[in-house]
């Protein structure tokens, strides 16, 4: 990591340099209103009211705000299975995700897909994915229908550190850079593929910008848990792909506050480690470039407090809200509408 | 009389027809540009369309099919090929996980409108890991239409229906049958998916097939003919969807029923198609339904040995004959 791009909110205090202050309180209540909504979502599942499994994003609020204040409305985004954050960055309400969390009829995908597969398509938020690695494809695809319609699109993939040791991580880069596609591959790096330190099983030190120059892709290693850091970064790459330079491999590191899933207290993480990267919680770190730009508490405090009554009420509402509708479960398999397999 | 082609030209045909008509139709895979394909089933391709249109990629079938599904899931009619279909193996996560359930698990917000093309089947001595026809494989995963045409002017008339298809379409070309010839397809010609089609009629036994099985089924109907038993031939052309409605008619005319599948017994298709006859059809039977199918073994190299292996015209005859005899 490049020590500039480290350097502390209150170092730069010019520093929102490009962005307004009204930019940055925006940013940091999309981050806000994620953070209490995987919080609610932690709470929904402890009690019984969230099945299955929830993968939280609460600490990687950052690097899903920050890239999508860089990219335009039409472009597209395909997460994973730890994909709140980047439904909601792209415009999902936190009472639609938790709906579907909860196995409403109100849910973003009507309760047929759940935590693992938030999808709100009319956003260009093209899905999250549940088997490692497989978006980024399917990332590189969107690009490359985008290249061929002239649209001037980009696609961008959001990955775990997990999972730069699949294939399909290498197929997609390399088919990506031949190709010159306007993609970007982030990864969301937190240092724990699941259970496992990546570096216990990846020989290089950053596992997705290290893998990058063999593929002719360039790629930088960022500050995943500071906002403007990680905007700047992206918009640099979009512009790059947009002008027909092809991929970049964004490397940004960051760190859960919760476990991997459900109920995983992360137990095997080391006490120090934790407490090193919640002193550096990307909402403590937008607060304090706030305050280095001279933006009153207050306007802080009310952010946080608006934050806090949208997810109170979205879990009120998606508590209040009808369960999916039985016909669902034989619809939309096909394009008609239809389930049939008979004709 | 009409002009023939082969069935190789046939796909070569039958992509032509709708990259013409249609400027989202776009064609990817391995050596499928100016090389013309493995088999020059794209012969023709990137001399007509360009490279804009007609995509050679790197080995990677994980990136052929999810560069396919990206494509298709904003704007694009990909066509995607996967030189052998055993190689499904090597991209099985977009077969089995990716592209069929999308549509589904966003709760219909996303449509994949794409084909998968693949070259499938045994009988030219390939072994055991280029020689698998592996319609099954694909017939356990719900959200694929199943293609398998087993003529040229099939061919031609079910690309168009696959390419114009709103749902994803596994398209199976047999490899058995590339260089078969028969008529051409008029212009505009459009063969609907899940239609299956009475390749020949006749009143003792029906023989369902598909693909490489339907010109089987064809030759033991002329052996049967010889010992005067009046074979129907049911040209399946697609698993799903699939249309038992033609199949049960059929058996309602011959009330006997034999299918003739190049895959192993268990797990084949066929095994749907004999359920449903016997919980929808058992009153029309007057004797049991027969299963021809491939052994359970892996395909052997010899054709001495994969003779054995695969189902025949004569193993269809003859089963034919006891059944009509029962």
């Amino acid at each position: 990591m490049e020590t500039d791009t480290l350097g502390s909110a209150a170092d730069d205090s010019a520093g929102v340099a490009g962005t307004g202050t009204g930019e940055l309180l925006g940013l940091y209540e999309q981050m806000a209103l994620i953070r209490r909504t995987e919080q609610a979502a932690h709470k929904l599942f402890l009690a019984g009211l969230v099945k299955g499994t929830t993968h939280l994003a609460a600490g990687h609020e950052a690097v899903a705000v920050g890239a999508s204040a860089a990219l335009r409305p039409d472009d597209y985004v395909f997460a994973t299975y730890r994909g709140h954050h980047h439904a909601m960055a792209r415009g999902a309400t936190p009472e639609e995700c938790l709906a579907e969390l909860m196995s409403k009829g109100t849910g973003l995908c009507k309760a047929k897909g759940g935590s693992m597969h938030l999808t709100k398509a009319s956003a260009g938020m093209l899905g999250s994915y549940a088997i490692v690695g497989a978006h980024l494809p399917m990332a590189a695809g969107a690009a490359w229908s985008a290249r061929l319609r002239g649209s001037g699109q980009v696609a961008v993939a959001f990955f775990g550190d997990g999972a730069t040791n699949i294939g399909a991580f290498h197929e997609a880069l390399n088919i990506a850079a031949v190709w010159a596609l306007p993609v970007l591959f982030i990864c969301e790096n937190n240092l724990y593929m699941e259970y496992t330190p990546i570096g216990d099983v990846t020989a290089v030190a950053n596992p997705a910008a290290d893998r990058a120059p063999g593929y002719g892709i360039p790629a930088d290693v960022i500050d995943g848990n500071d906002v403007v850091v990680v905007r700047d970064a992206v918009a640099a790459a979009a512009e790059l792909a947009r002008s027909g330079g092809g991929p970049t491999v964004l490397e940004a590191l960051t760190y859960r506050h919760f476990g991997h899933s459900r109920t995983d207290d992360g137990a095997y993480r080391p006490a120090e480690e934790v407490e090193r990267w919640l002193r550096r919680d990307p909402l403590e770190l937008a607060r304090a470039r706030l305050e280095a730009s001279g933006v009153p508490a207050d306007s802080v405090t009310a952010a946080d407090q608006r934050a806090e009554r949208v997810v109170a009420d979205a879990v009120a509402a998606a508590k209040a809200a009808p369960g999916p509708d039985p016909a669902d479960a034989l619809t939309d398999v096909w394009a008609d509408g239809g389930s049939a397999w008979r004709t | 009389m009409a002009d023939l082609i082969t069935y190789r030209e046939a796909v070569a045909e039958g992509l032509a027809r709708e990259l013409r008509r249609d400027s989202s139709v776009v064609c990817l895979g391995e050596d499928i540009g100016a090389a013309g394909g493995v088999f020059k089933t794209t012969a023709g391709l990137f001399a007509e369309f360009g490279k804009e249109r007609v995509w050679d990629t790197p080995i990677s079938e994980q990136a052929i099919l999810g560069v396919a599904m990206g494509a298709a899931m904003t704007g694009m009619r990909p066509v995607a090929e996967i030189m052998f279909s055993d190689f499904f193996a090597c991209c099985w996560d977009y077969l089995a996980n990716e592209i069929p359930k999308m549509r589904y698990m966003t709760g219909g917000q996303v449509t994949v409108p794409l084909v998968v093309r693949t070259a499938n089947g045994g009988g030219l001595g390939f072994g055991a890991q280029h020689s698998q026809a592996v319609e099954n494989w694909t017939l356990t995963i719900p959200g694929l239409k199943i293609a398998a045409p087993s003529n040229p002017a099939d061919v031609i008339g079910m690309m168009a229906a696959a390419i114009r298809s709103d749902d994803p379409v596994v398209f199976f070309e047999h490899k058995g049958l590339f260089a078969s010839r028969g008529p051409t397809a008029p212009e505009g010609h459009l063969v609907e998916l899940g239609r299956a089609a009475v390749a020949r009629e006749g009143t003792d036994v029906t023989l369902v097939a598909l693909a490489a099985t339907v010109p089987m089924a064809l030759a033991a109907a002329d052996l049967l003919a010889a010992d005067g038993i009046s074979a129907e031939v049911i040209d399946l052309r697609c698993l799903v969807p699939l249309d038992m409605g033609c199949v049960l008619g059929s058996v309602e005319r011959t009330s006997r029923l034999i299918i003739v599948e190049e895959n192993p017994y268990q797990g084949g298709w066929g095994a749907t198609v004999a359920s449903i006859v016997a919980d929808e059809g058992f009153e029309l039977l007057d004797a049991p339904i027969r299963r021809i199918t491939a052994a359970c073994v892996p395909l052997p190299f010899a054709d001495a040995l994969e003779r054995l292996v695969i189902p025949s015209a004569a193993g269809v005859a003859d089963t034919a004959r006891s059944l009509v005899a029962y």
